[in-house]
């Protein structure tokens, strides 16, 4: 370690700065999807809220016609008669919220982990009930009510761009960087040059590792620092720190995909290619690029064998949607084991040489 | 003491192709070893053997008393390698480069400096090495093969693909590197480089050494004619005929040429007649050693 690692750092590292290409694809190139998403995009709110209605809730069943279009718009209504299924629907976060009718009142099951979402299907329904009881009021209504939309912060596409777009830009620079540190130093002889040189191979690793790191890091503050700016208006949620240790874990996972791609190509344009092929795809049917709820269910069900989905997820979910840091750990379990396999496999596949 | 390298019946077969058929020589401290050979003969891969980079199929190597493969990291430190193509870090300055390879021997950067010094790419030193030109970027190769002080340094045909002068340069560093006393193994297809630097060599061809000793000796061992040339019309081609019996004499209008095993009675008759305008002496070379050895022309 020591002195063959800090300088090998160094080598990657200026290697790194001093490529233009390497630095538009793996910073710039994302930030401007964030710019171009996120600021060209940003009066547009989220996706309709799915709600489960458990039994005949009349409120919503007895919605004059009009007003159900306008319903139709904010809210997505699934019926369901086993109240303990929708209730643990709603908790895994499939539903924003379950309503049920008991006698005259009307519940709803709601999750704090997406306080935006529970918050606009309370909202709404709130509204429904307040409807309601005006249309059986014998007194005629006194106050009318009018809503005016300033801004709505919290329903900004900004809050769902930034951790897929983060997501994207942390697996393309993590692979791309393996993946092309391995190619030329392999073709370029370097391996093997430091093969005769002292070094050990945990300082060429753990300098690479390191390089990657540092980059990713660097990603997300500039990301972070863009997407905050009033303009954007990114509202990061008291939870955000724990991304950190999730963007650790997840560059490891894609350094792995790099190493594996690394070590099976010869040239550094195959290298290339392969790691487009795998992250470009990847990112599309991860939700990097526009949230999943709107694919076909077995698009959702195959996204999940993707590290980038488990990246975004977790991004998500610490970073706008609040929850709690403990609610990451199944995706950084995931992202972990996703990098020890590929990492053992790329091991195995590993040259030191061209022949 | 036991020579510096030991090199005993090495084999290495790639599928059908024997690249090294039996390989066995030594070389002493000090010494300046050169390994000639056309390309494909098997000088890259002995020496790559010898190095600890690959895996012989049969044979024993030492280095220093100590075995290089599997990989030795206590011989590493105490040689110096030069690969036939320059491997640089992408995108570092020269300095960069050499500061680098110094510190993964744990040498500080002021040594590194005096290396670029001593090379003679100080002026250099803030360009780029991809930027650097053929003779420059083998004084760098060379210079971080060196920064860490070897005692053993393999240098795999260093001044291939150099012009001239860049080749005479170069030269002149590597008799300084052997003079304060490294021992320096050397492979090149140029026959006049491993004649005028390396106290010993070993021709190869088709994966075996066919004759191994100082290059004036192998050359004189061939008891090989001497070829004298003239201008034509320095001296009548009848007349060279007639003084010079046993010499073959052949004039094609430029030149004439006389090839005989007894020169110096030839040049002191042709002084006597004042016919030396235009006189060159080619003695055999390693090239003439090389076509008796394999019975064909030398293929570089």
């Amino acid at each position: 370690m020591s002195s063959g690692f800090i300088s090998l750092s160094r080598a990657m590292l200026l290697g790194f700065v001093r490529d233009r290409a390497a630095l538009f694809f793996t910073i710039l190139f994302p930030l401007m999807f964030l710019i171009v998403f996120g600021g060209l995009m940003k009066n547009q709110g989220v996706s309709r809220s799915k709600v489960i209605e458990v039994g005949p809730v009349a409120v919503i069943d007895q919605v004059p016609a009009e007003a159900k279009a306008d319903l139709d718009k904010v809210l997505e209504v699934t019926k369901m008669t086993d109240r303990q299924m929708a209730v643990d629907a709603v908790r895994k976060g499939d539903y924003a919220a379950a309503v049920e009718q008991q006698g005259d009142t009307v519940v709803v099951h709601y999750s704090a982990a997406d306080q935006v979402r529970s918050g606009t299907v309370r909202g709404v329904l709130a509204s429904l009930v307040q409807q309601a009881n005006i249309a059986v009021s014998p007194i005629p209504a006194r106050f009318e009510f009018q809503a005016q939309q300033v801004e709505d912060k919290s329903l900004k596409t900004i809050q769902f761009v930034t951790p897929g777009l983060l997501g994207w830009a942390l697996a393309t620079g993590a692979t791309f960087g393996a993946a092309m540190t391995l190619v030329t130093w392999r073709e370029k002889r370097i391996l093997r040059r430091l093969r005769l040189s002292p070094v050990s191979t945990v300082s060429v690793i753990g300098a690479r590792v390191g390089v990657s790191v540092g980059i990713a890091l660097a990603q997300t503050a500039i990301f972070l620092a863009v997407a905050t700016l009033p303009y954007f208006g990114l509202q990061l949620s008291s939870y955000w720190w724990m991304s950190i240790p999730v963007i650790l874990v997840g560059t490891l996972a894609f350094l792995s995909i790099g190493l594996l791609a690394g070590a099976w190509a010869k040239t550094q344009e195959t290298a290339n290619m392969i790691a487009q092929l795998v992250v470009l795809p990847m990112a599309f049917l991860s939700g990097s690029f526009f949230p999943l709820d709107i694919t076909p269910k077995w698009v959702q069900t195959l996204a999940e064998i993707f590290p980038l989905r488990h990246l975004n997820q977790a991004l998500l979910d610490v970073m706008v949607r609040g929850k709690g840091p403990e609610s990451v750990l199944p995706e950084l379990g995931i992202l972990a084991g996703f990098a020890i396999v590929v990492s053992l496999v790329a091991a195995r596949l590993f040259r030191w040489d061209e022949v | 003491m036991a020579s510096t390298i030991v090199v005993q019946g090495l084999h290495k077969a790639y599928g059908e192709v024997k690249a090294v058929d039996g390989v066995s020589f030594e070389v002493e401290a000090g010494e300046f070893f050169g390994i000639l050979g056309p390309n494909g003969a098997g000088k890259t891969t002995t020496l790559e053997i010898v190095e600890g980079l690959r895996k012989a199929d049969a044979g024993e190597v030492r280095l220093l008393g100590q075995a290089p493969w599997p990989r030795n990291a206590a011989l590493l430190p105490r040689i110096g390698v030069q690969q036939q193509a320059s491997s640089f870090f992408e995108r570092l300055t020269a300095r960069e480069q050499i500061r680098t390879f110094a510190s993964l021997y744990g040498v500080g950067s002021k040594k590194a400096d005096d290396m670029l010094e001593l090379v003679g790419l100080a002026d250099k030193a803030e360009v780029r090495a991809e930027k650097l030109s053929g003779g420059q970027m083998q004084r760098l190769s060379i210079a971080c093969a060196l920064v860490h002080d070897p005692e053993l340094v393999f240098l795999d045909e260093p001044t291939a693909a150099l012009d001239p002068q860049a080749r005479r340069n170069l030269w002149d560093l590597l008799r300084a590197i052997n003079t304060q006393g490294r021992t320096i193994v050397l492979t090149t297809h140029y026959m006049d480089e491993a004649e005028i630097l390396c106290d010993r060599v070993a021709i190869m061809d088709h994966g075996r050494i066919l004759q191994s000793g100082p290059p004036a000796e192998l050359v004189r061992g061939l008891d090989s004619a001497t070829r004298i040339t003239i201008e034509t019309g320095a001296i009548a081609v009848d007349e060279a005929r007639r003084l010079f019996q046993g010499a073959e004499v052949d004039d094609d209008g430029v030149s004439l040429t006389l090839v005989t095993r007894t020169p110096a009675p030839v040049l002191a008759s042709l002084a006597e007649r004042n016919a030396l305008r235009g006189l060159s002496v080619r003695g055999a070379t390693l090239e003439d050693v090389f076509l008796n050895l394999t019975g064909r022309e030398y293929r570089a």
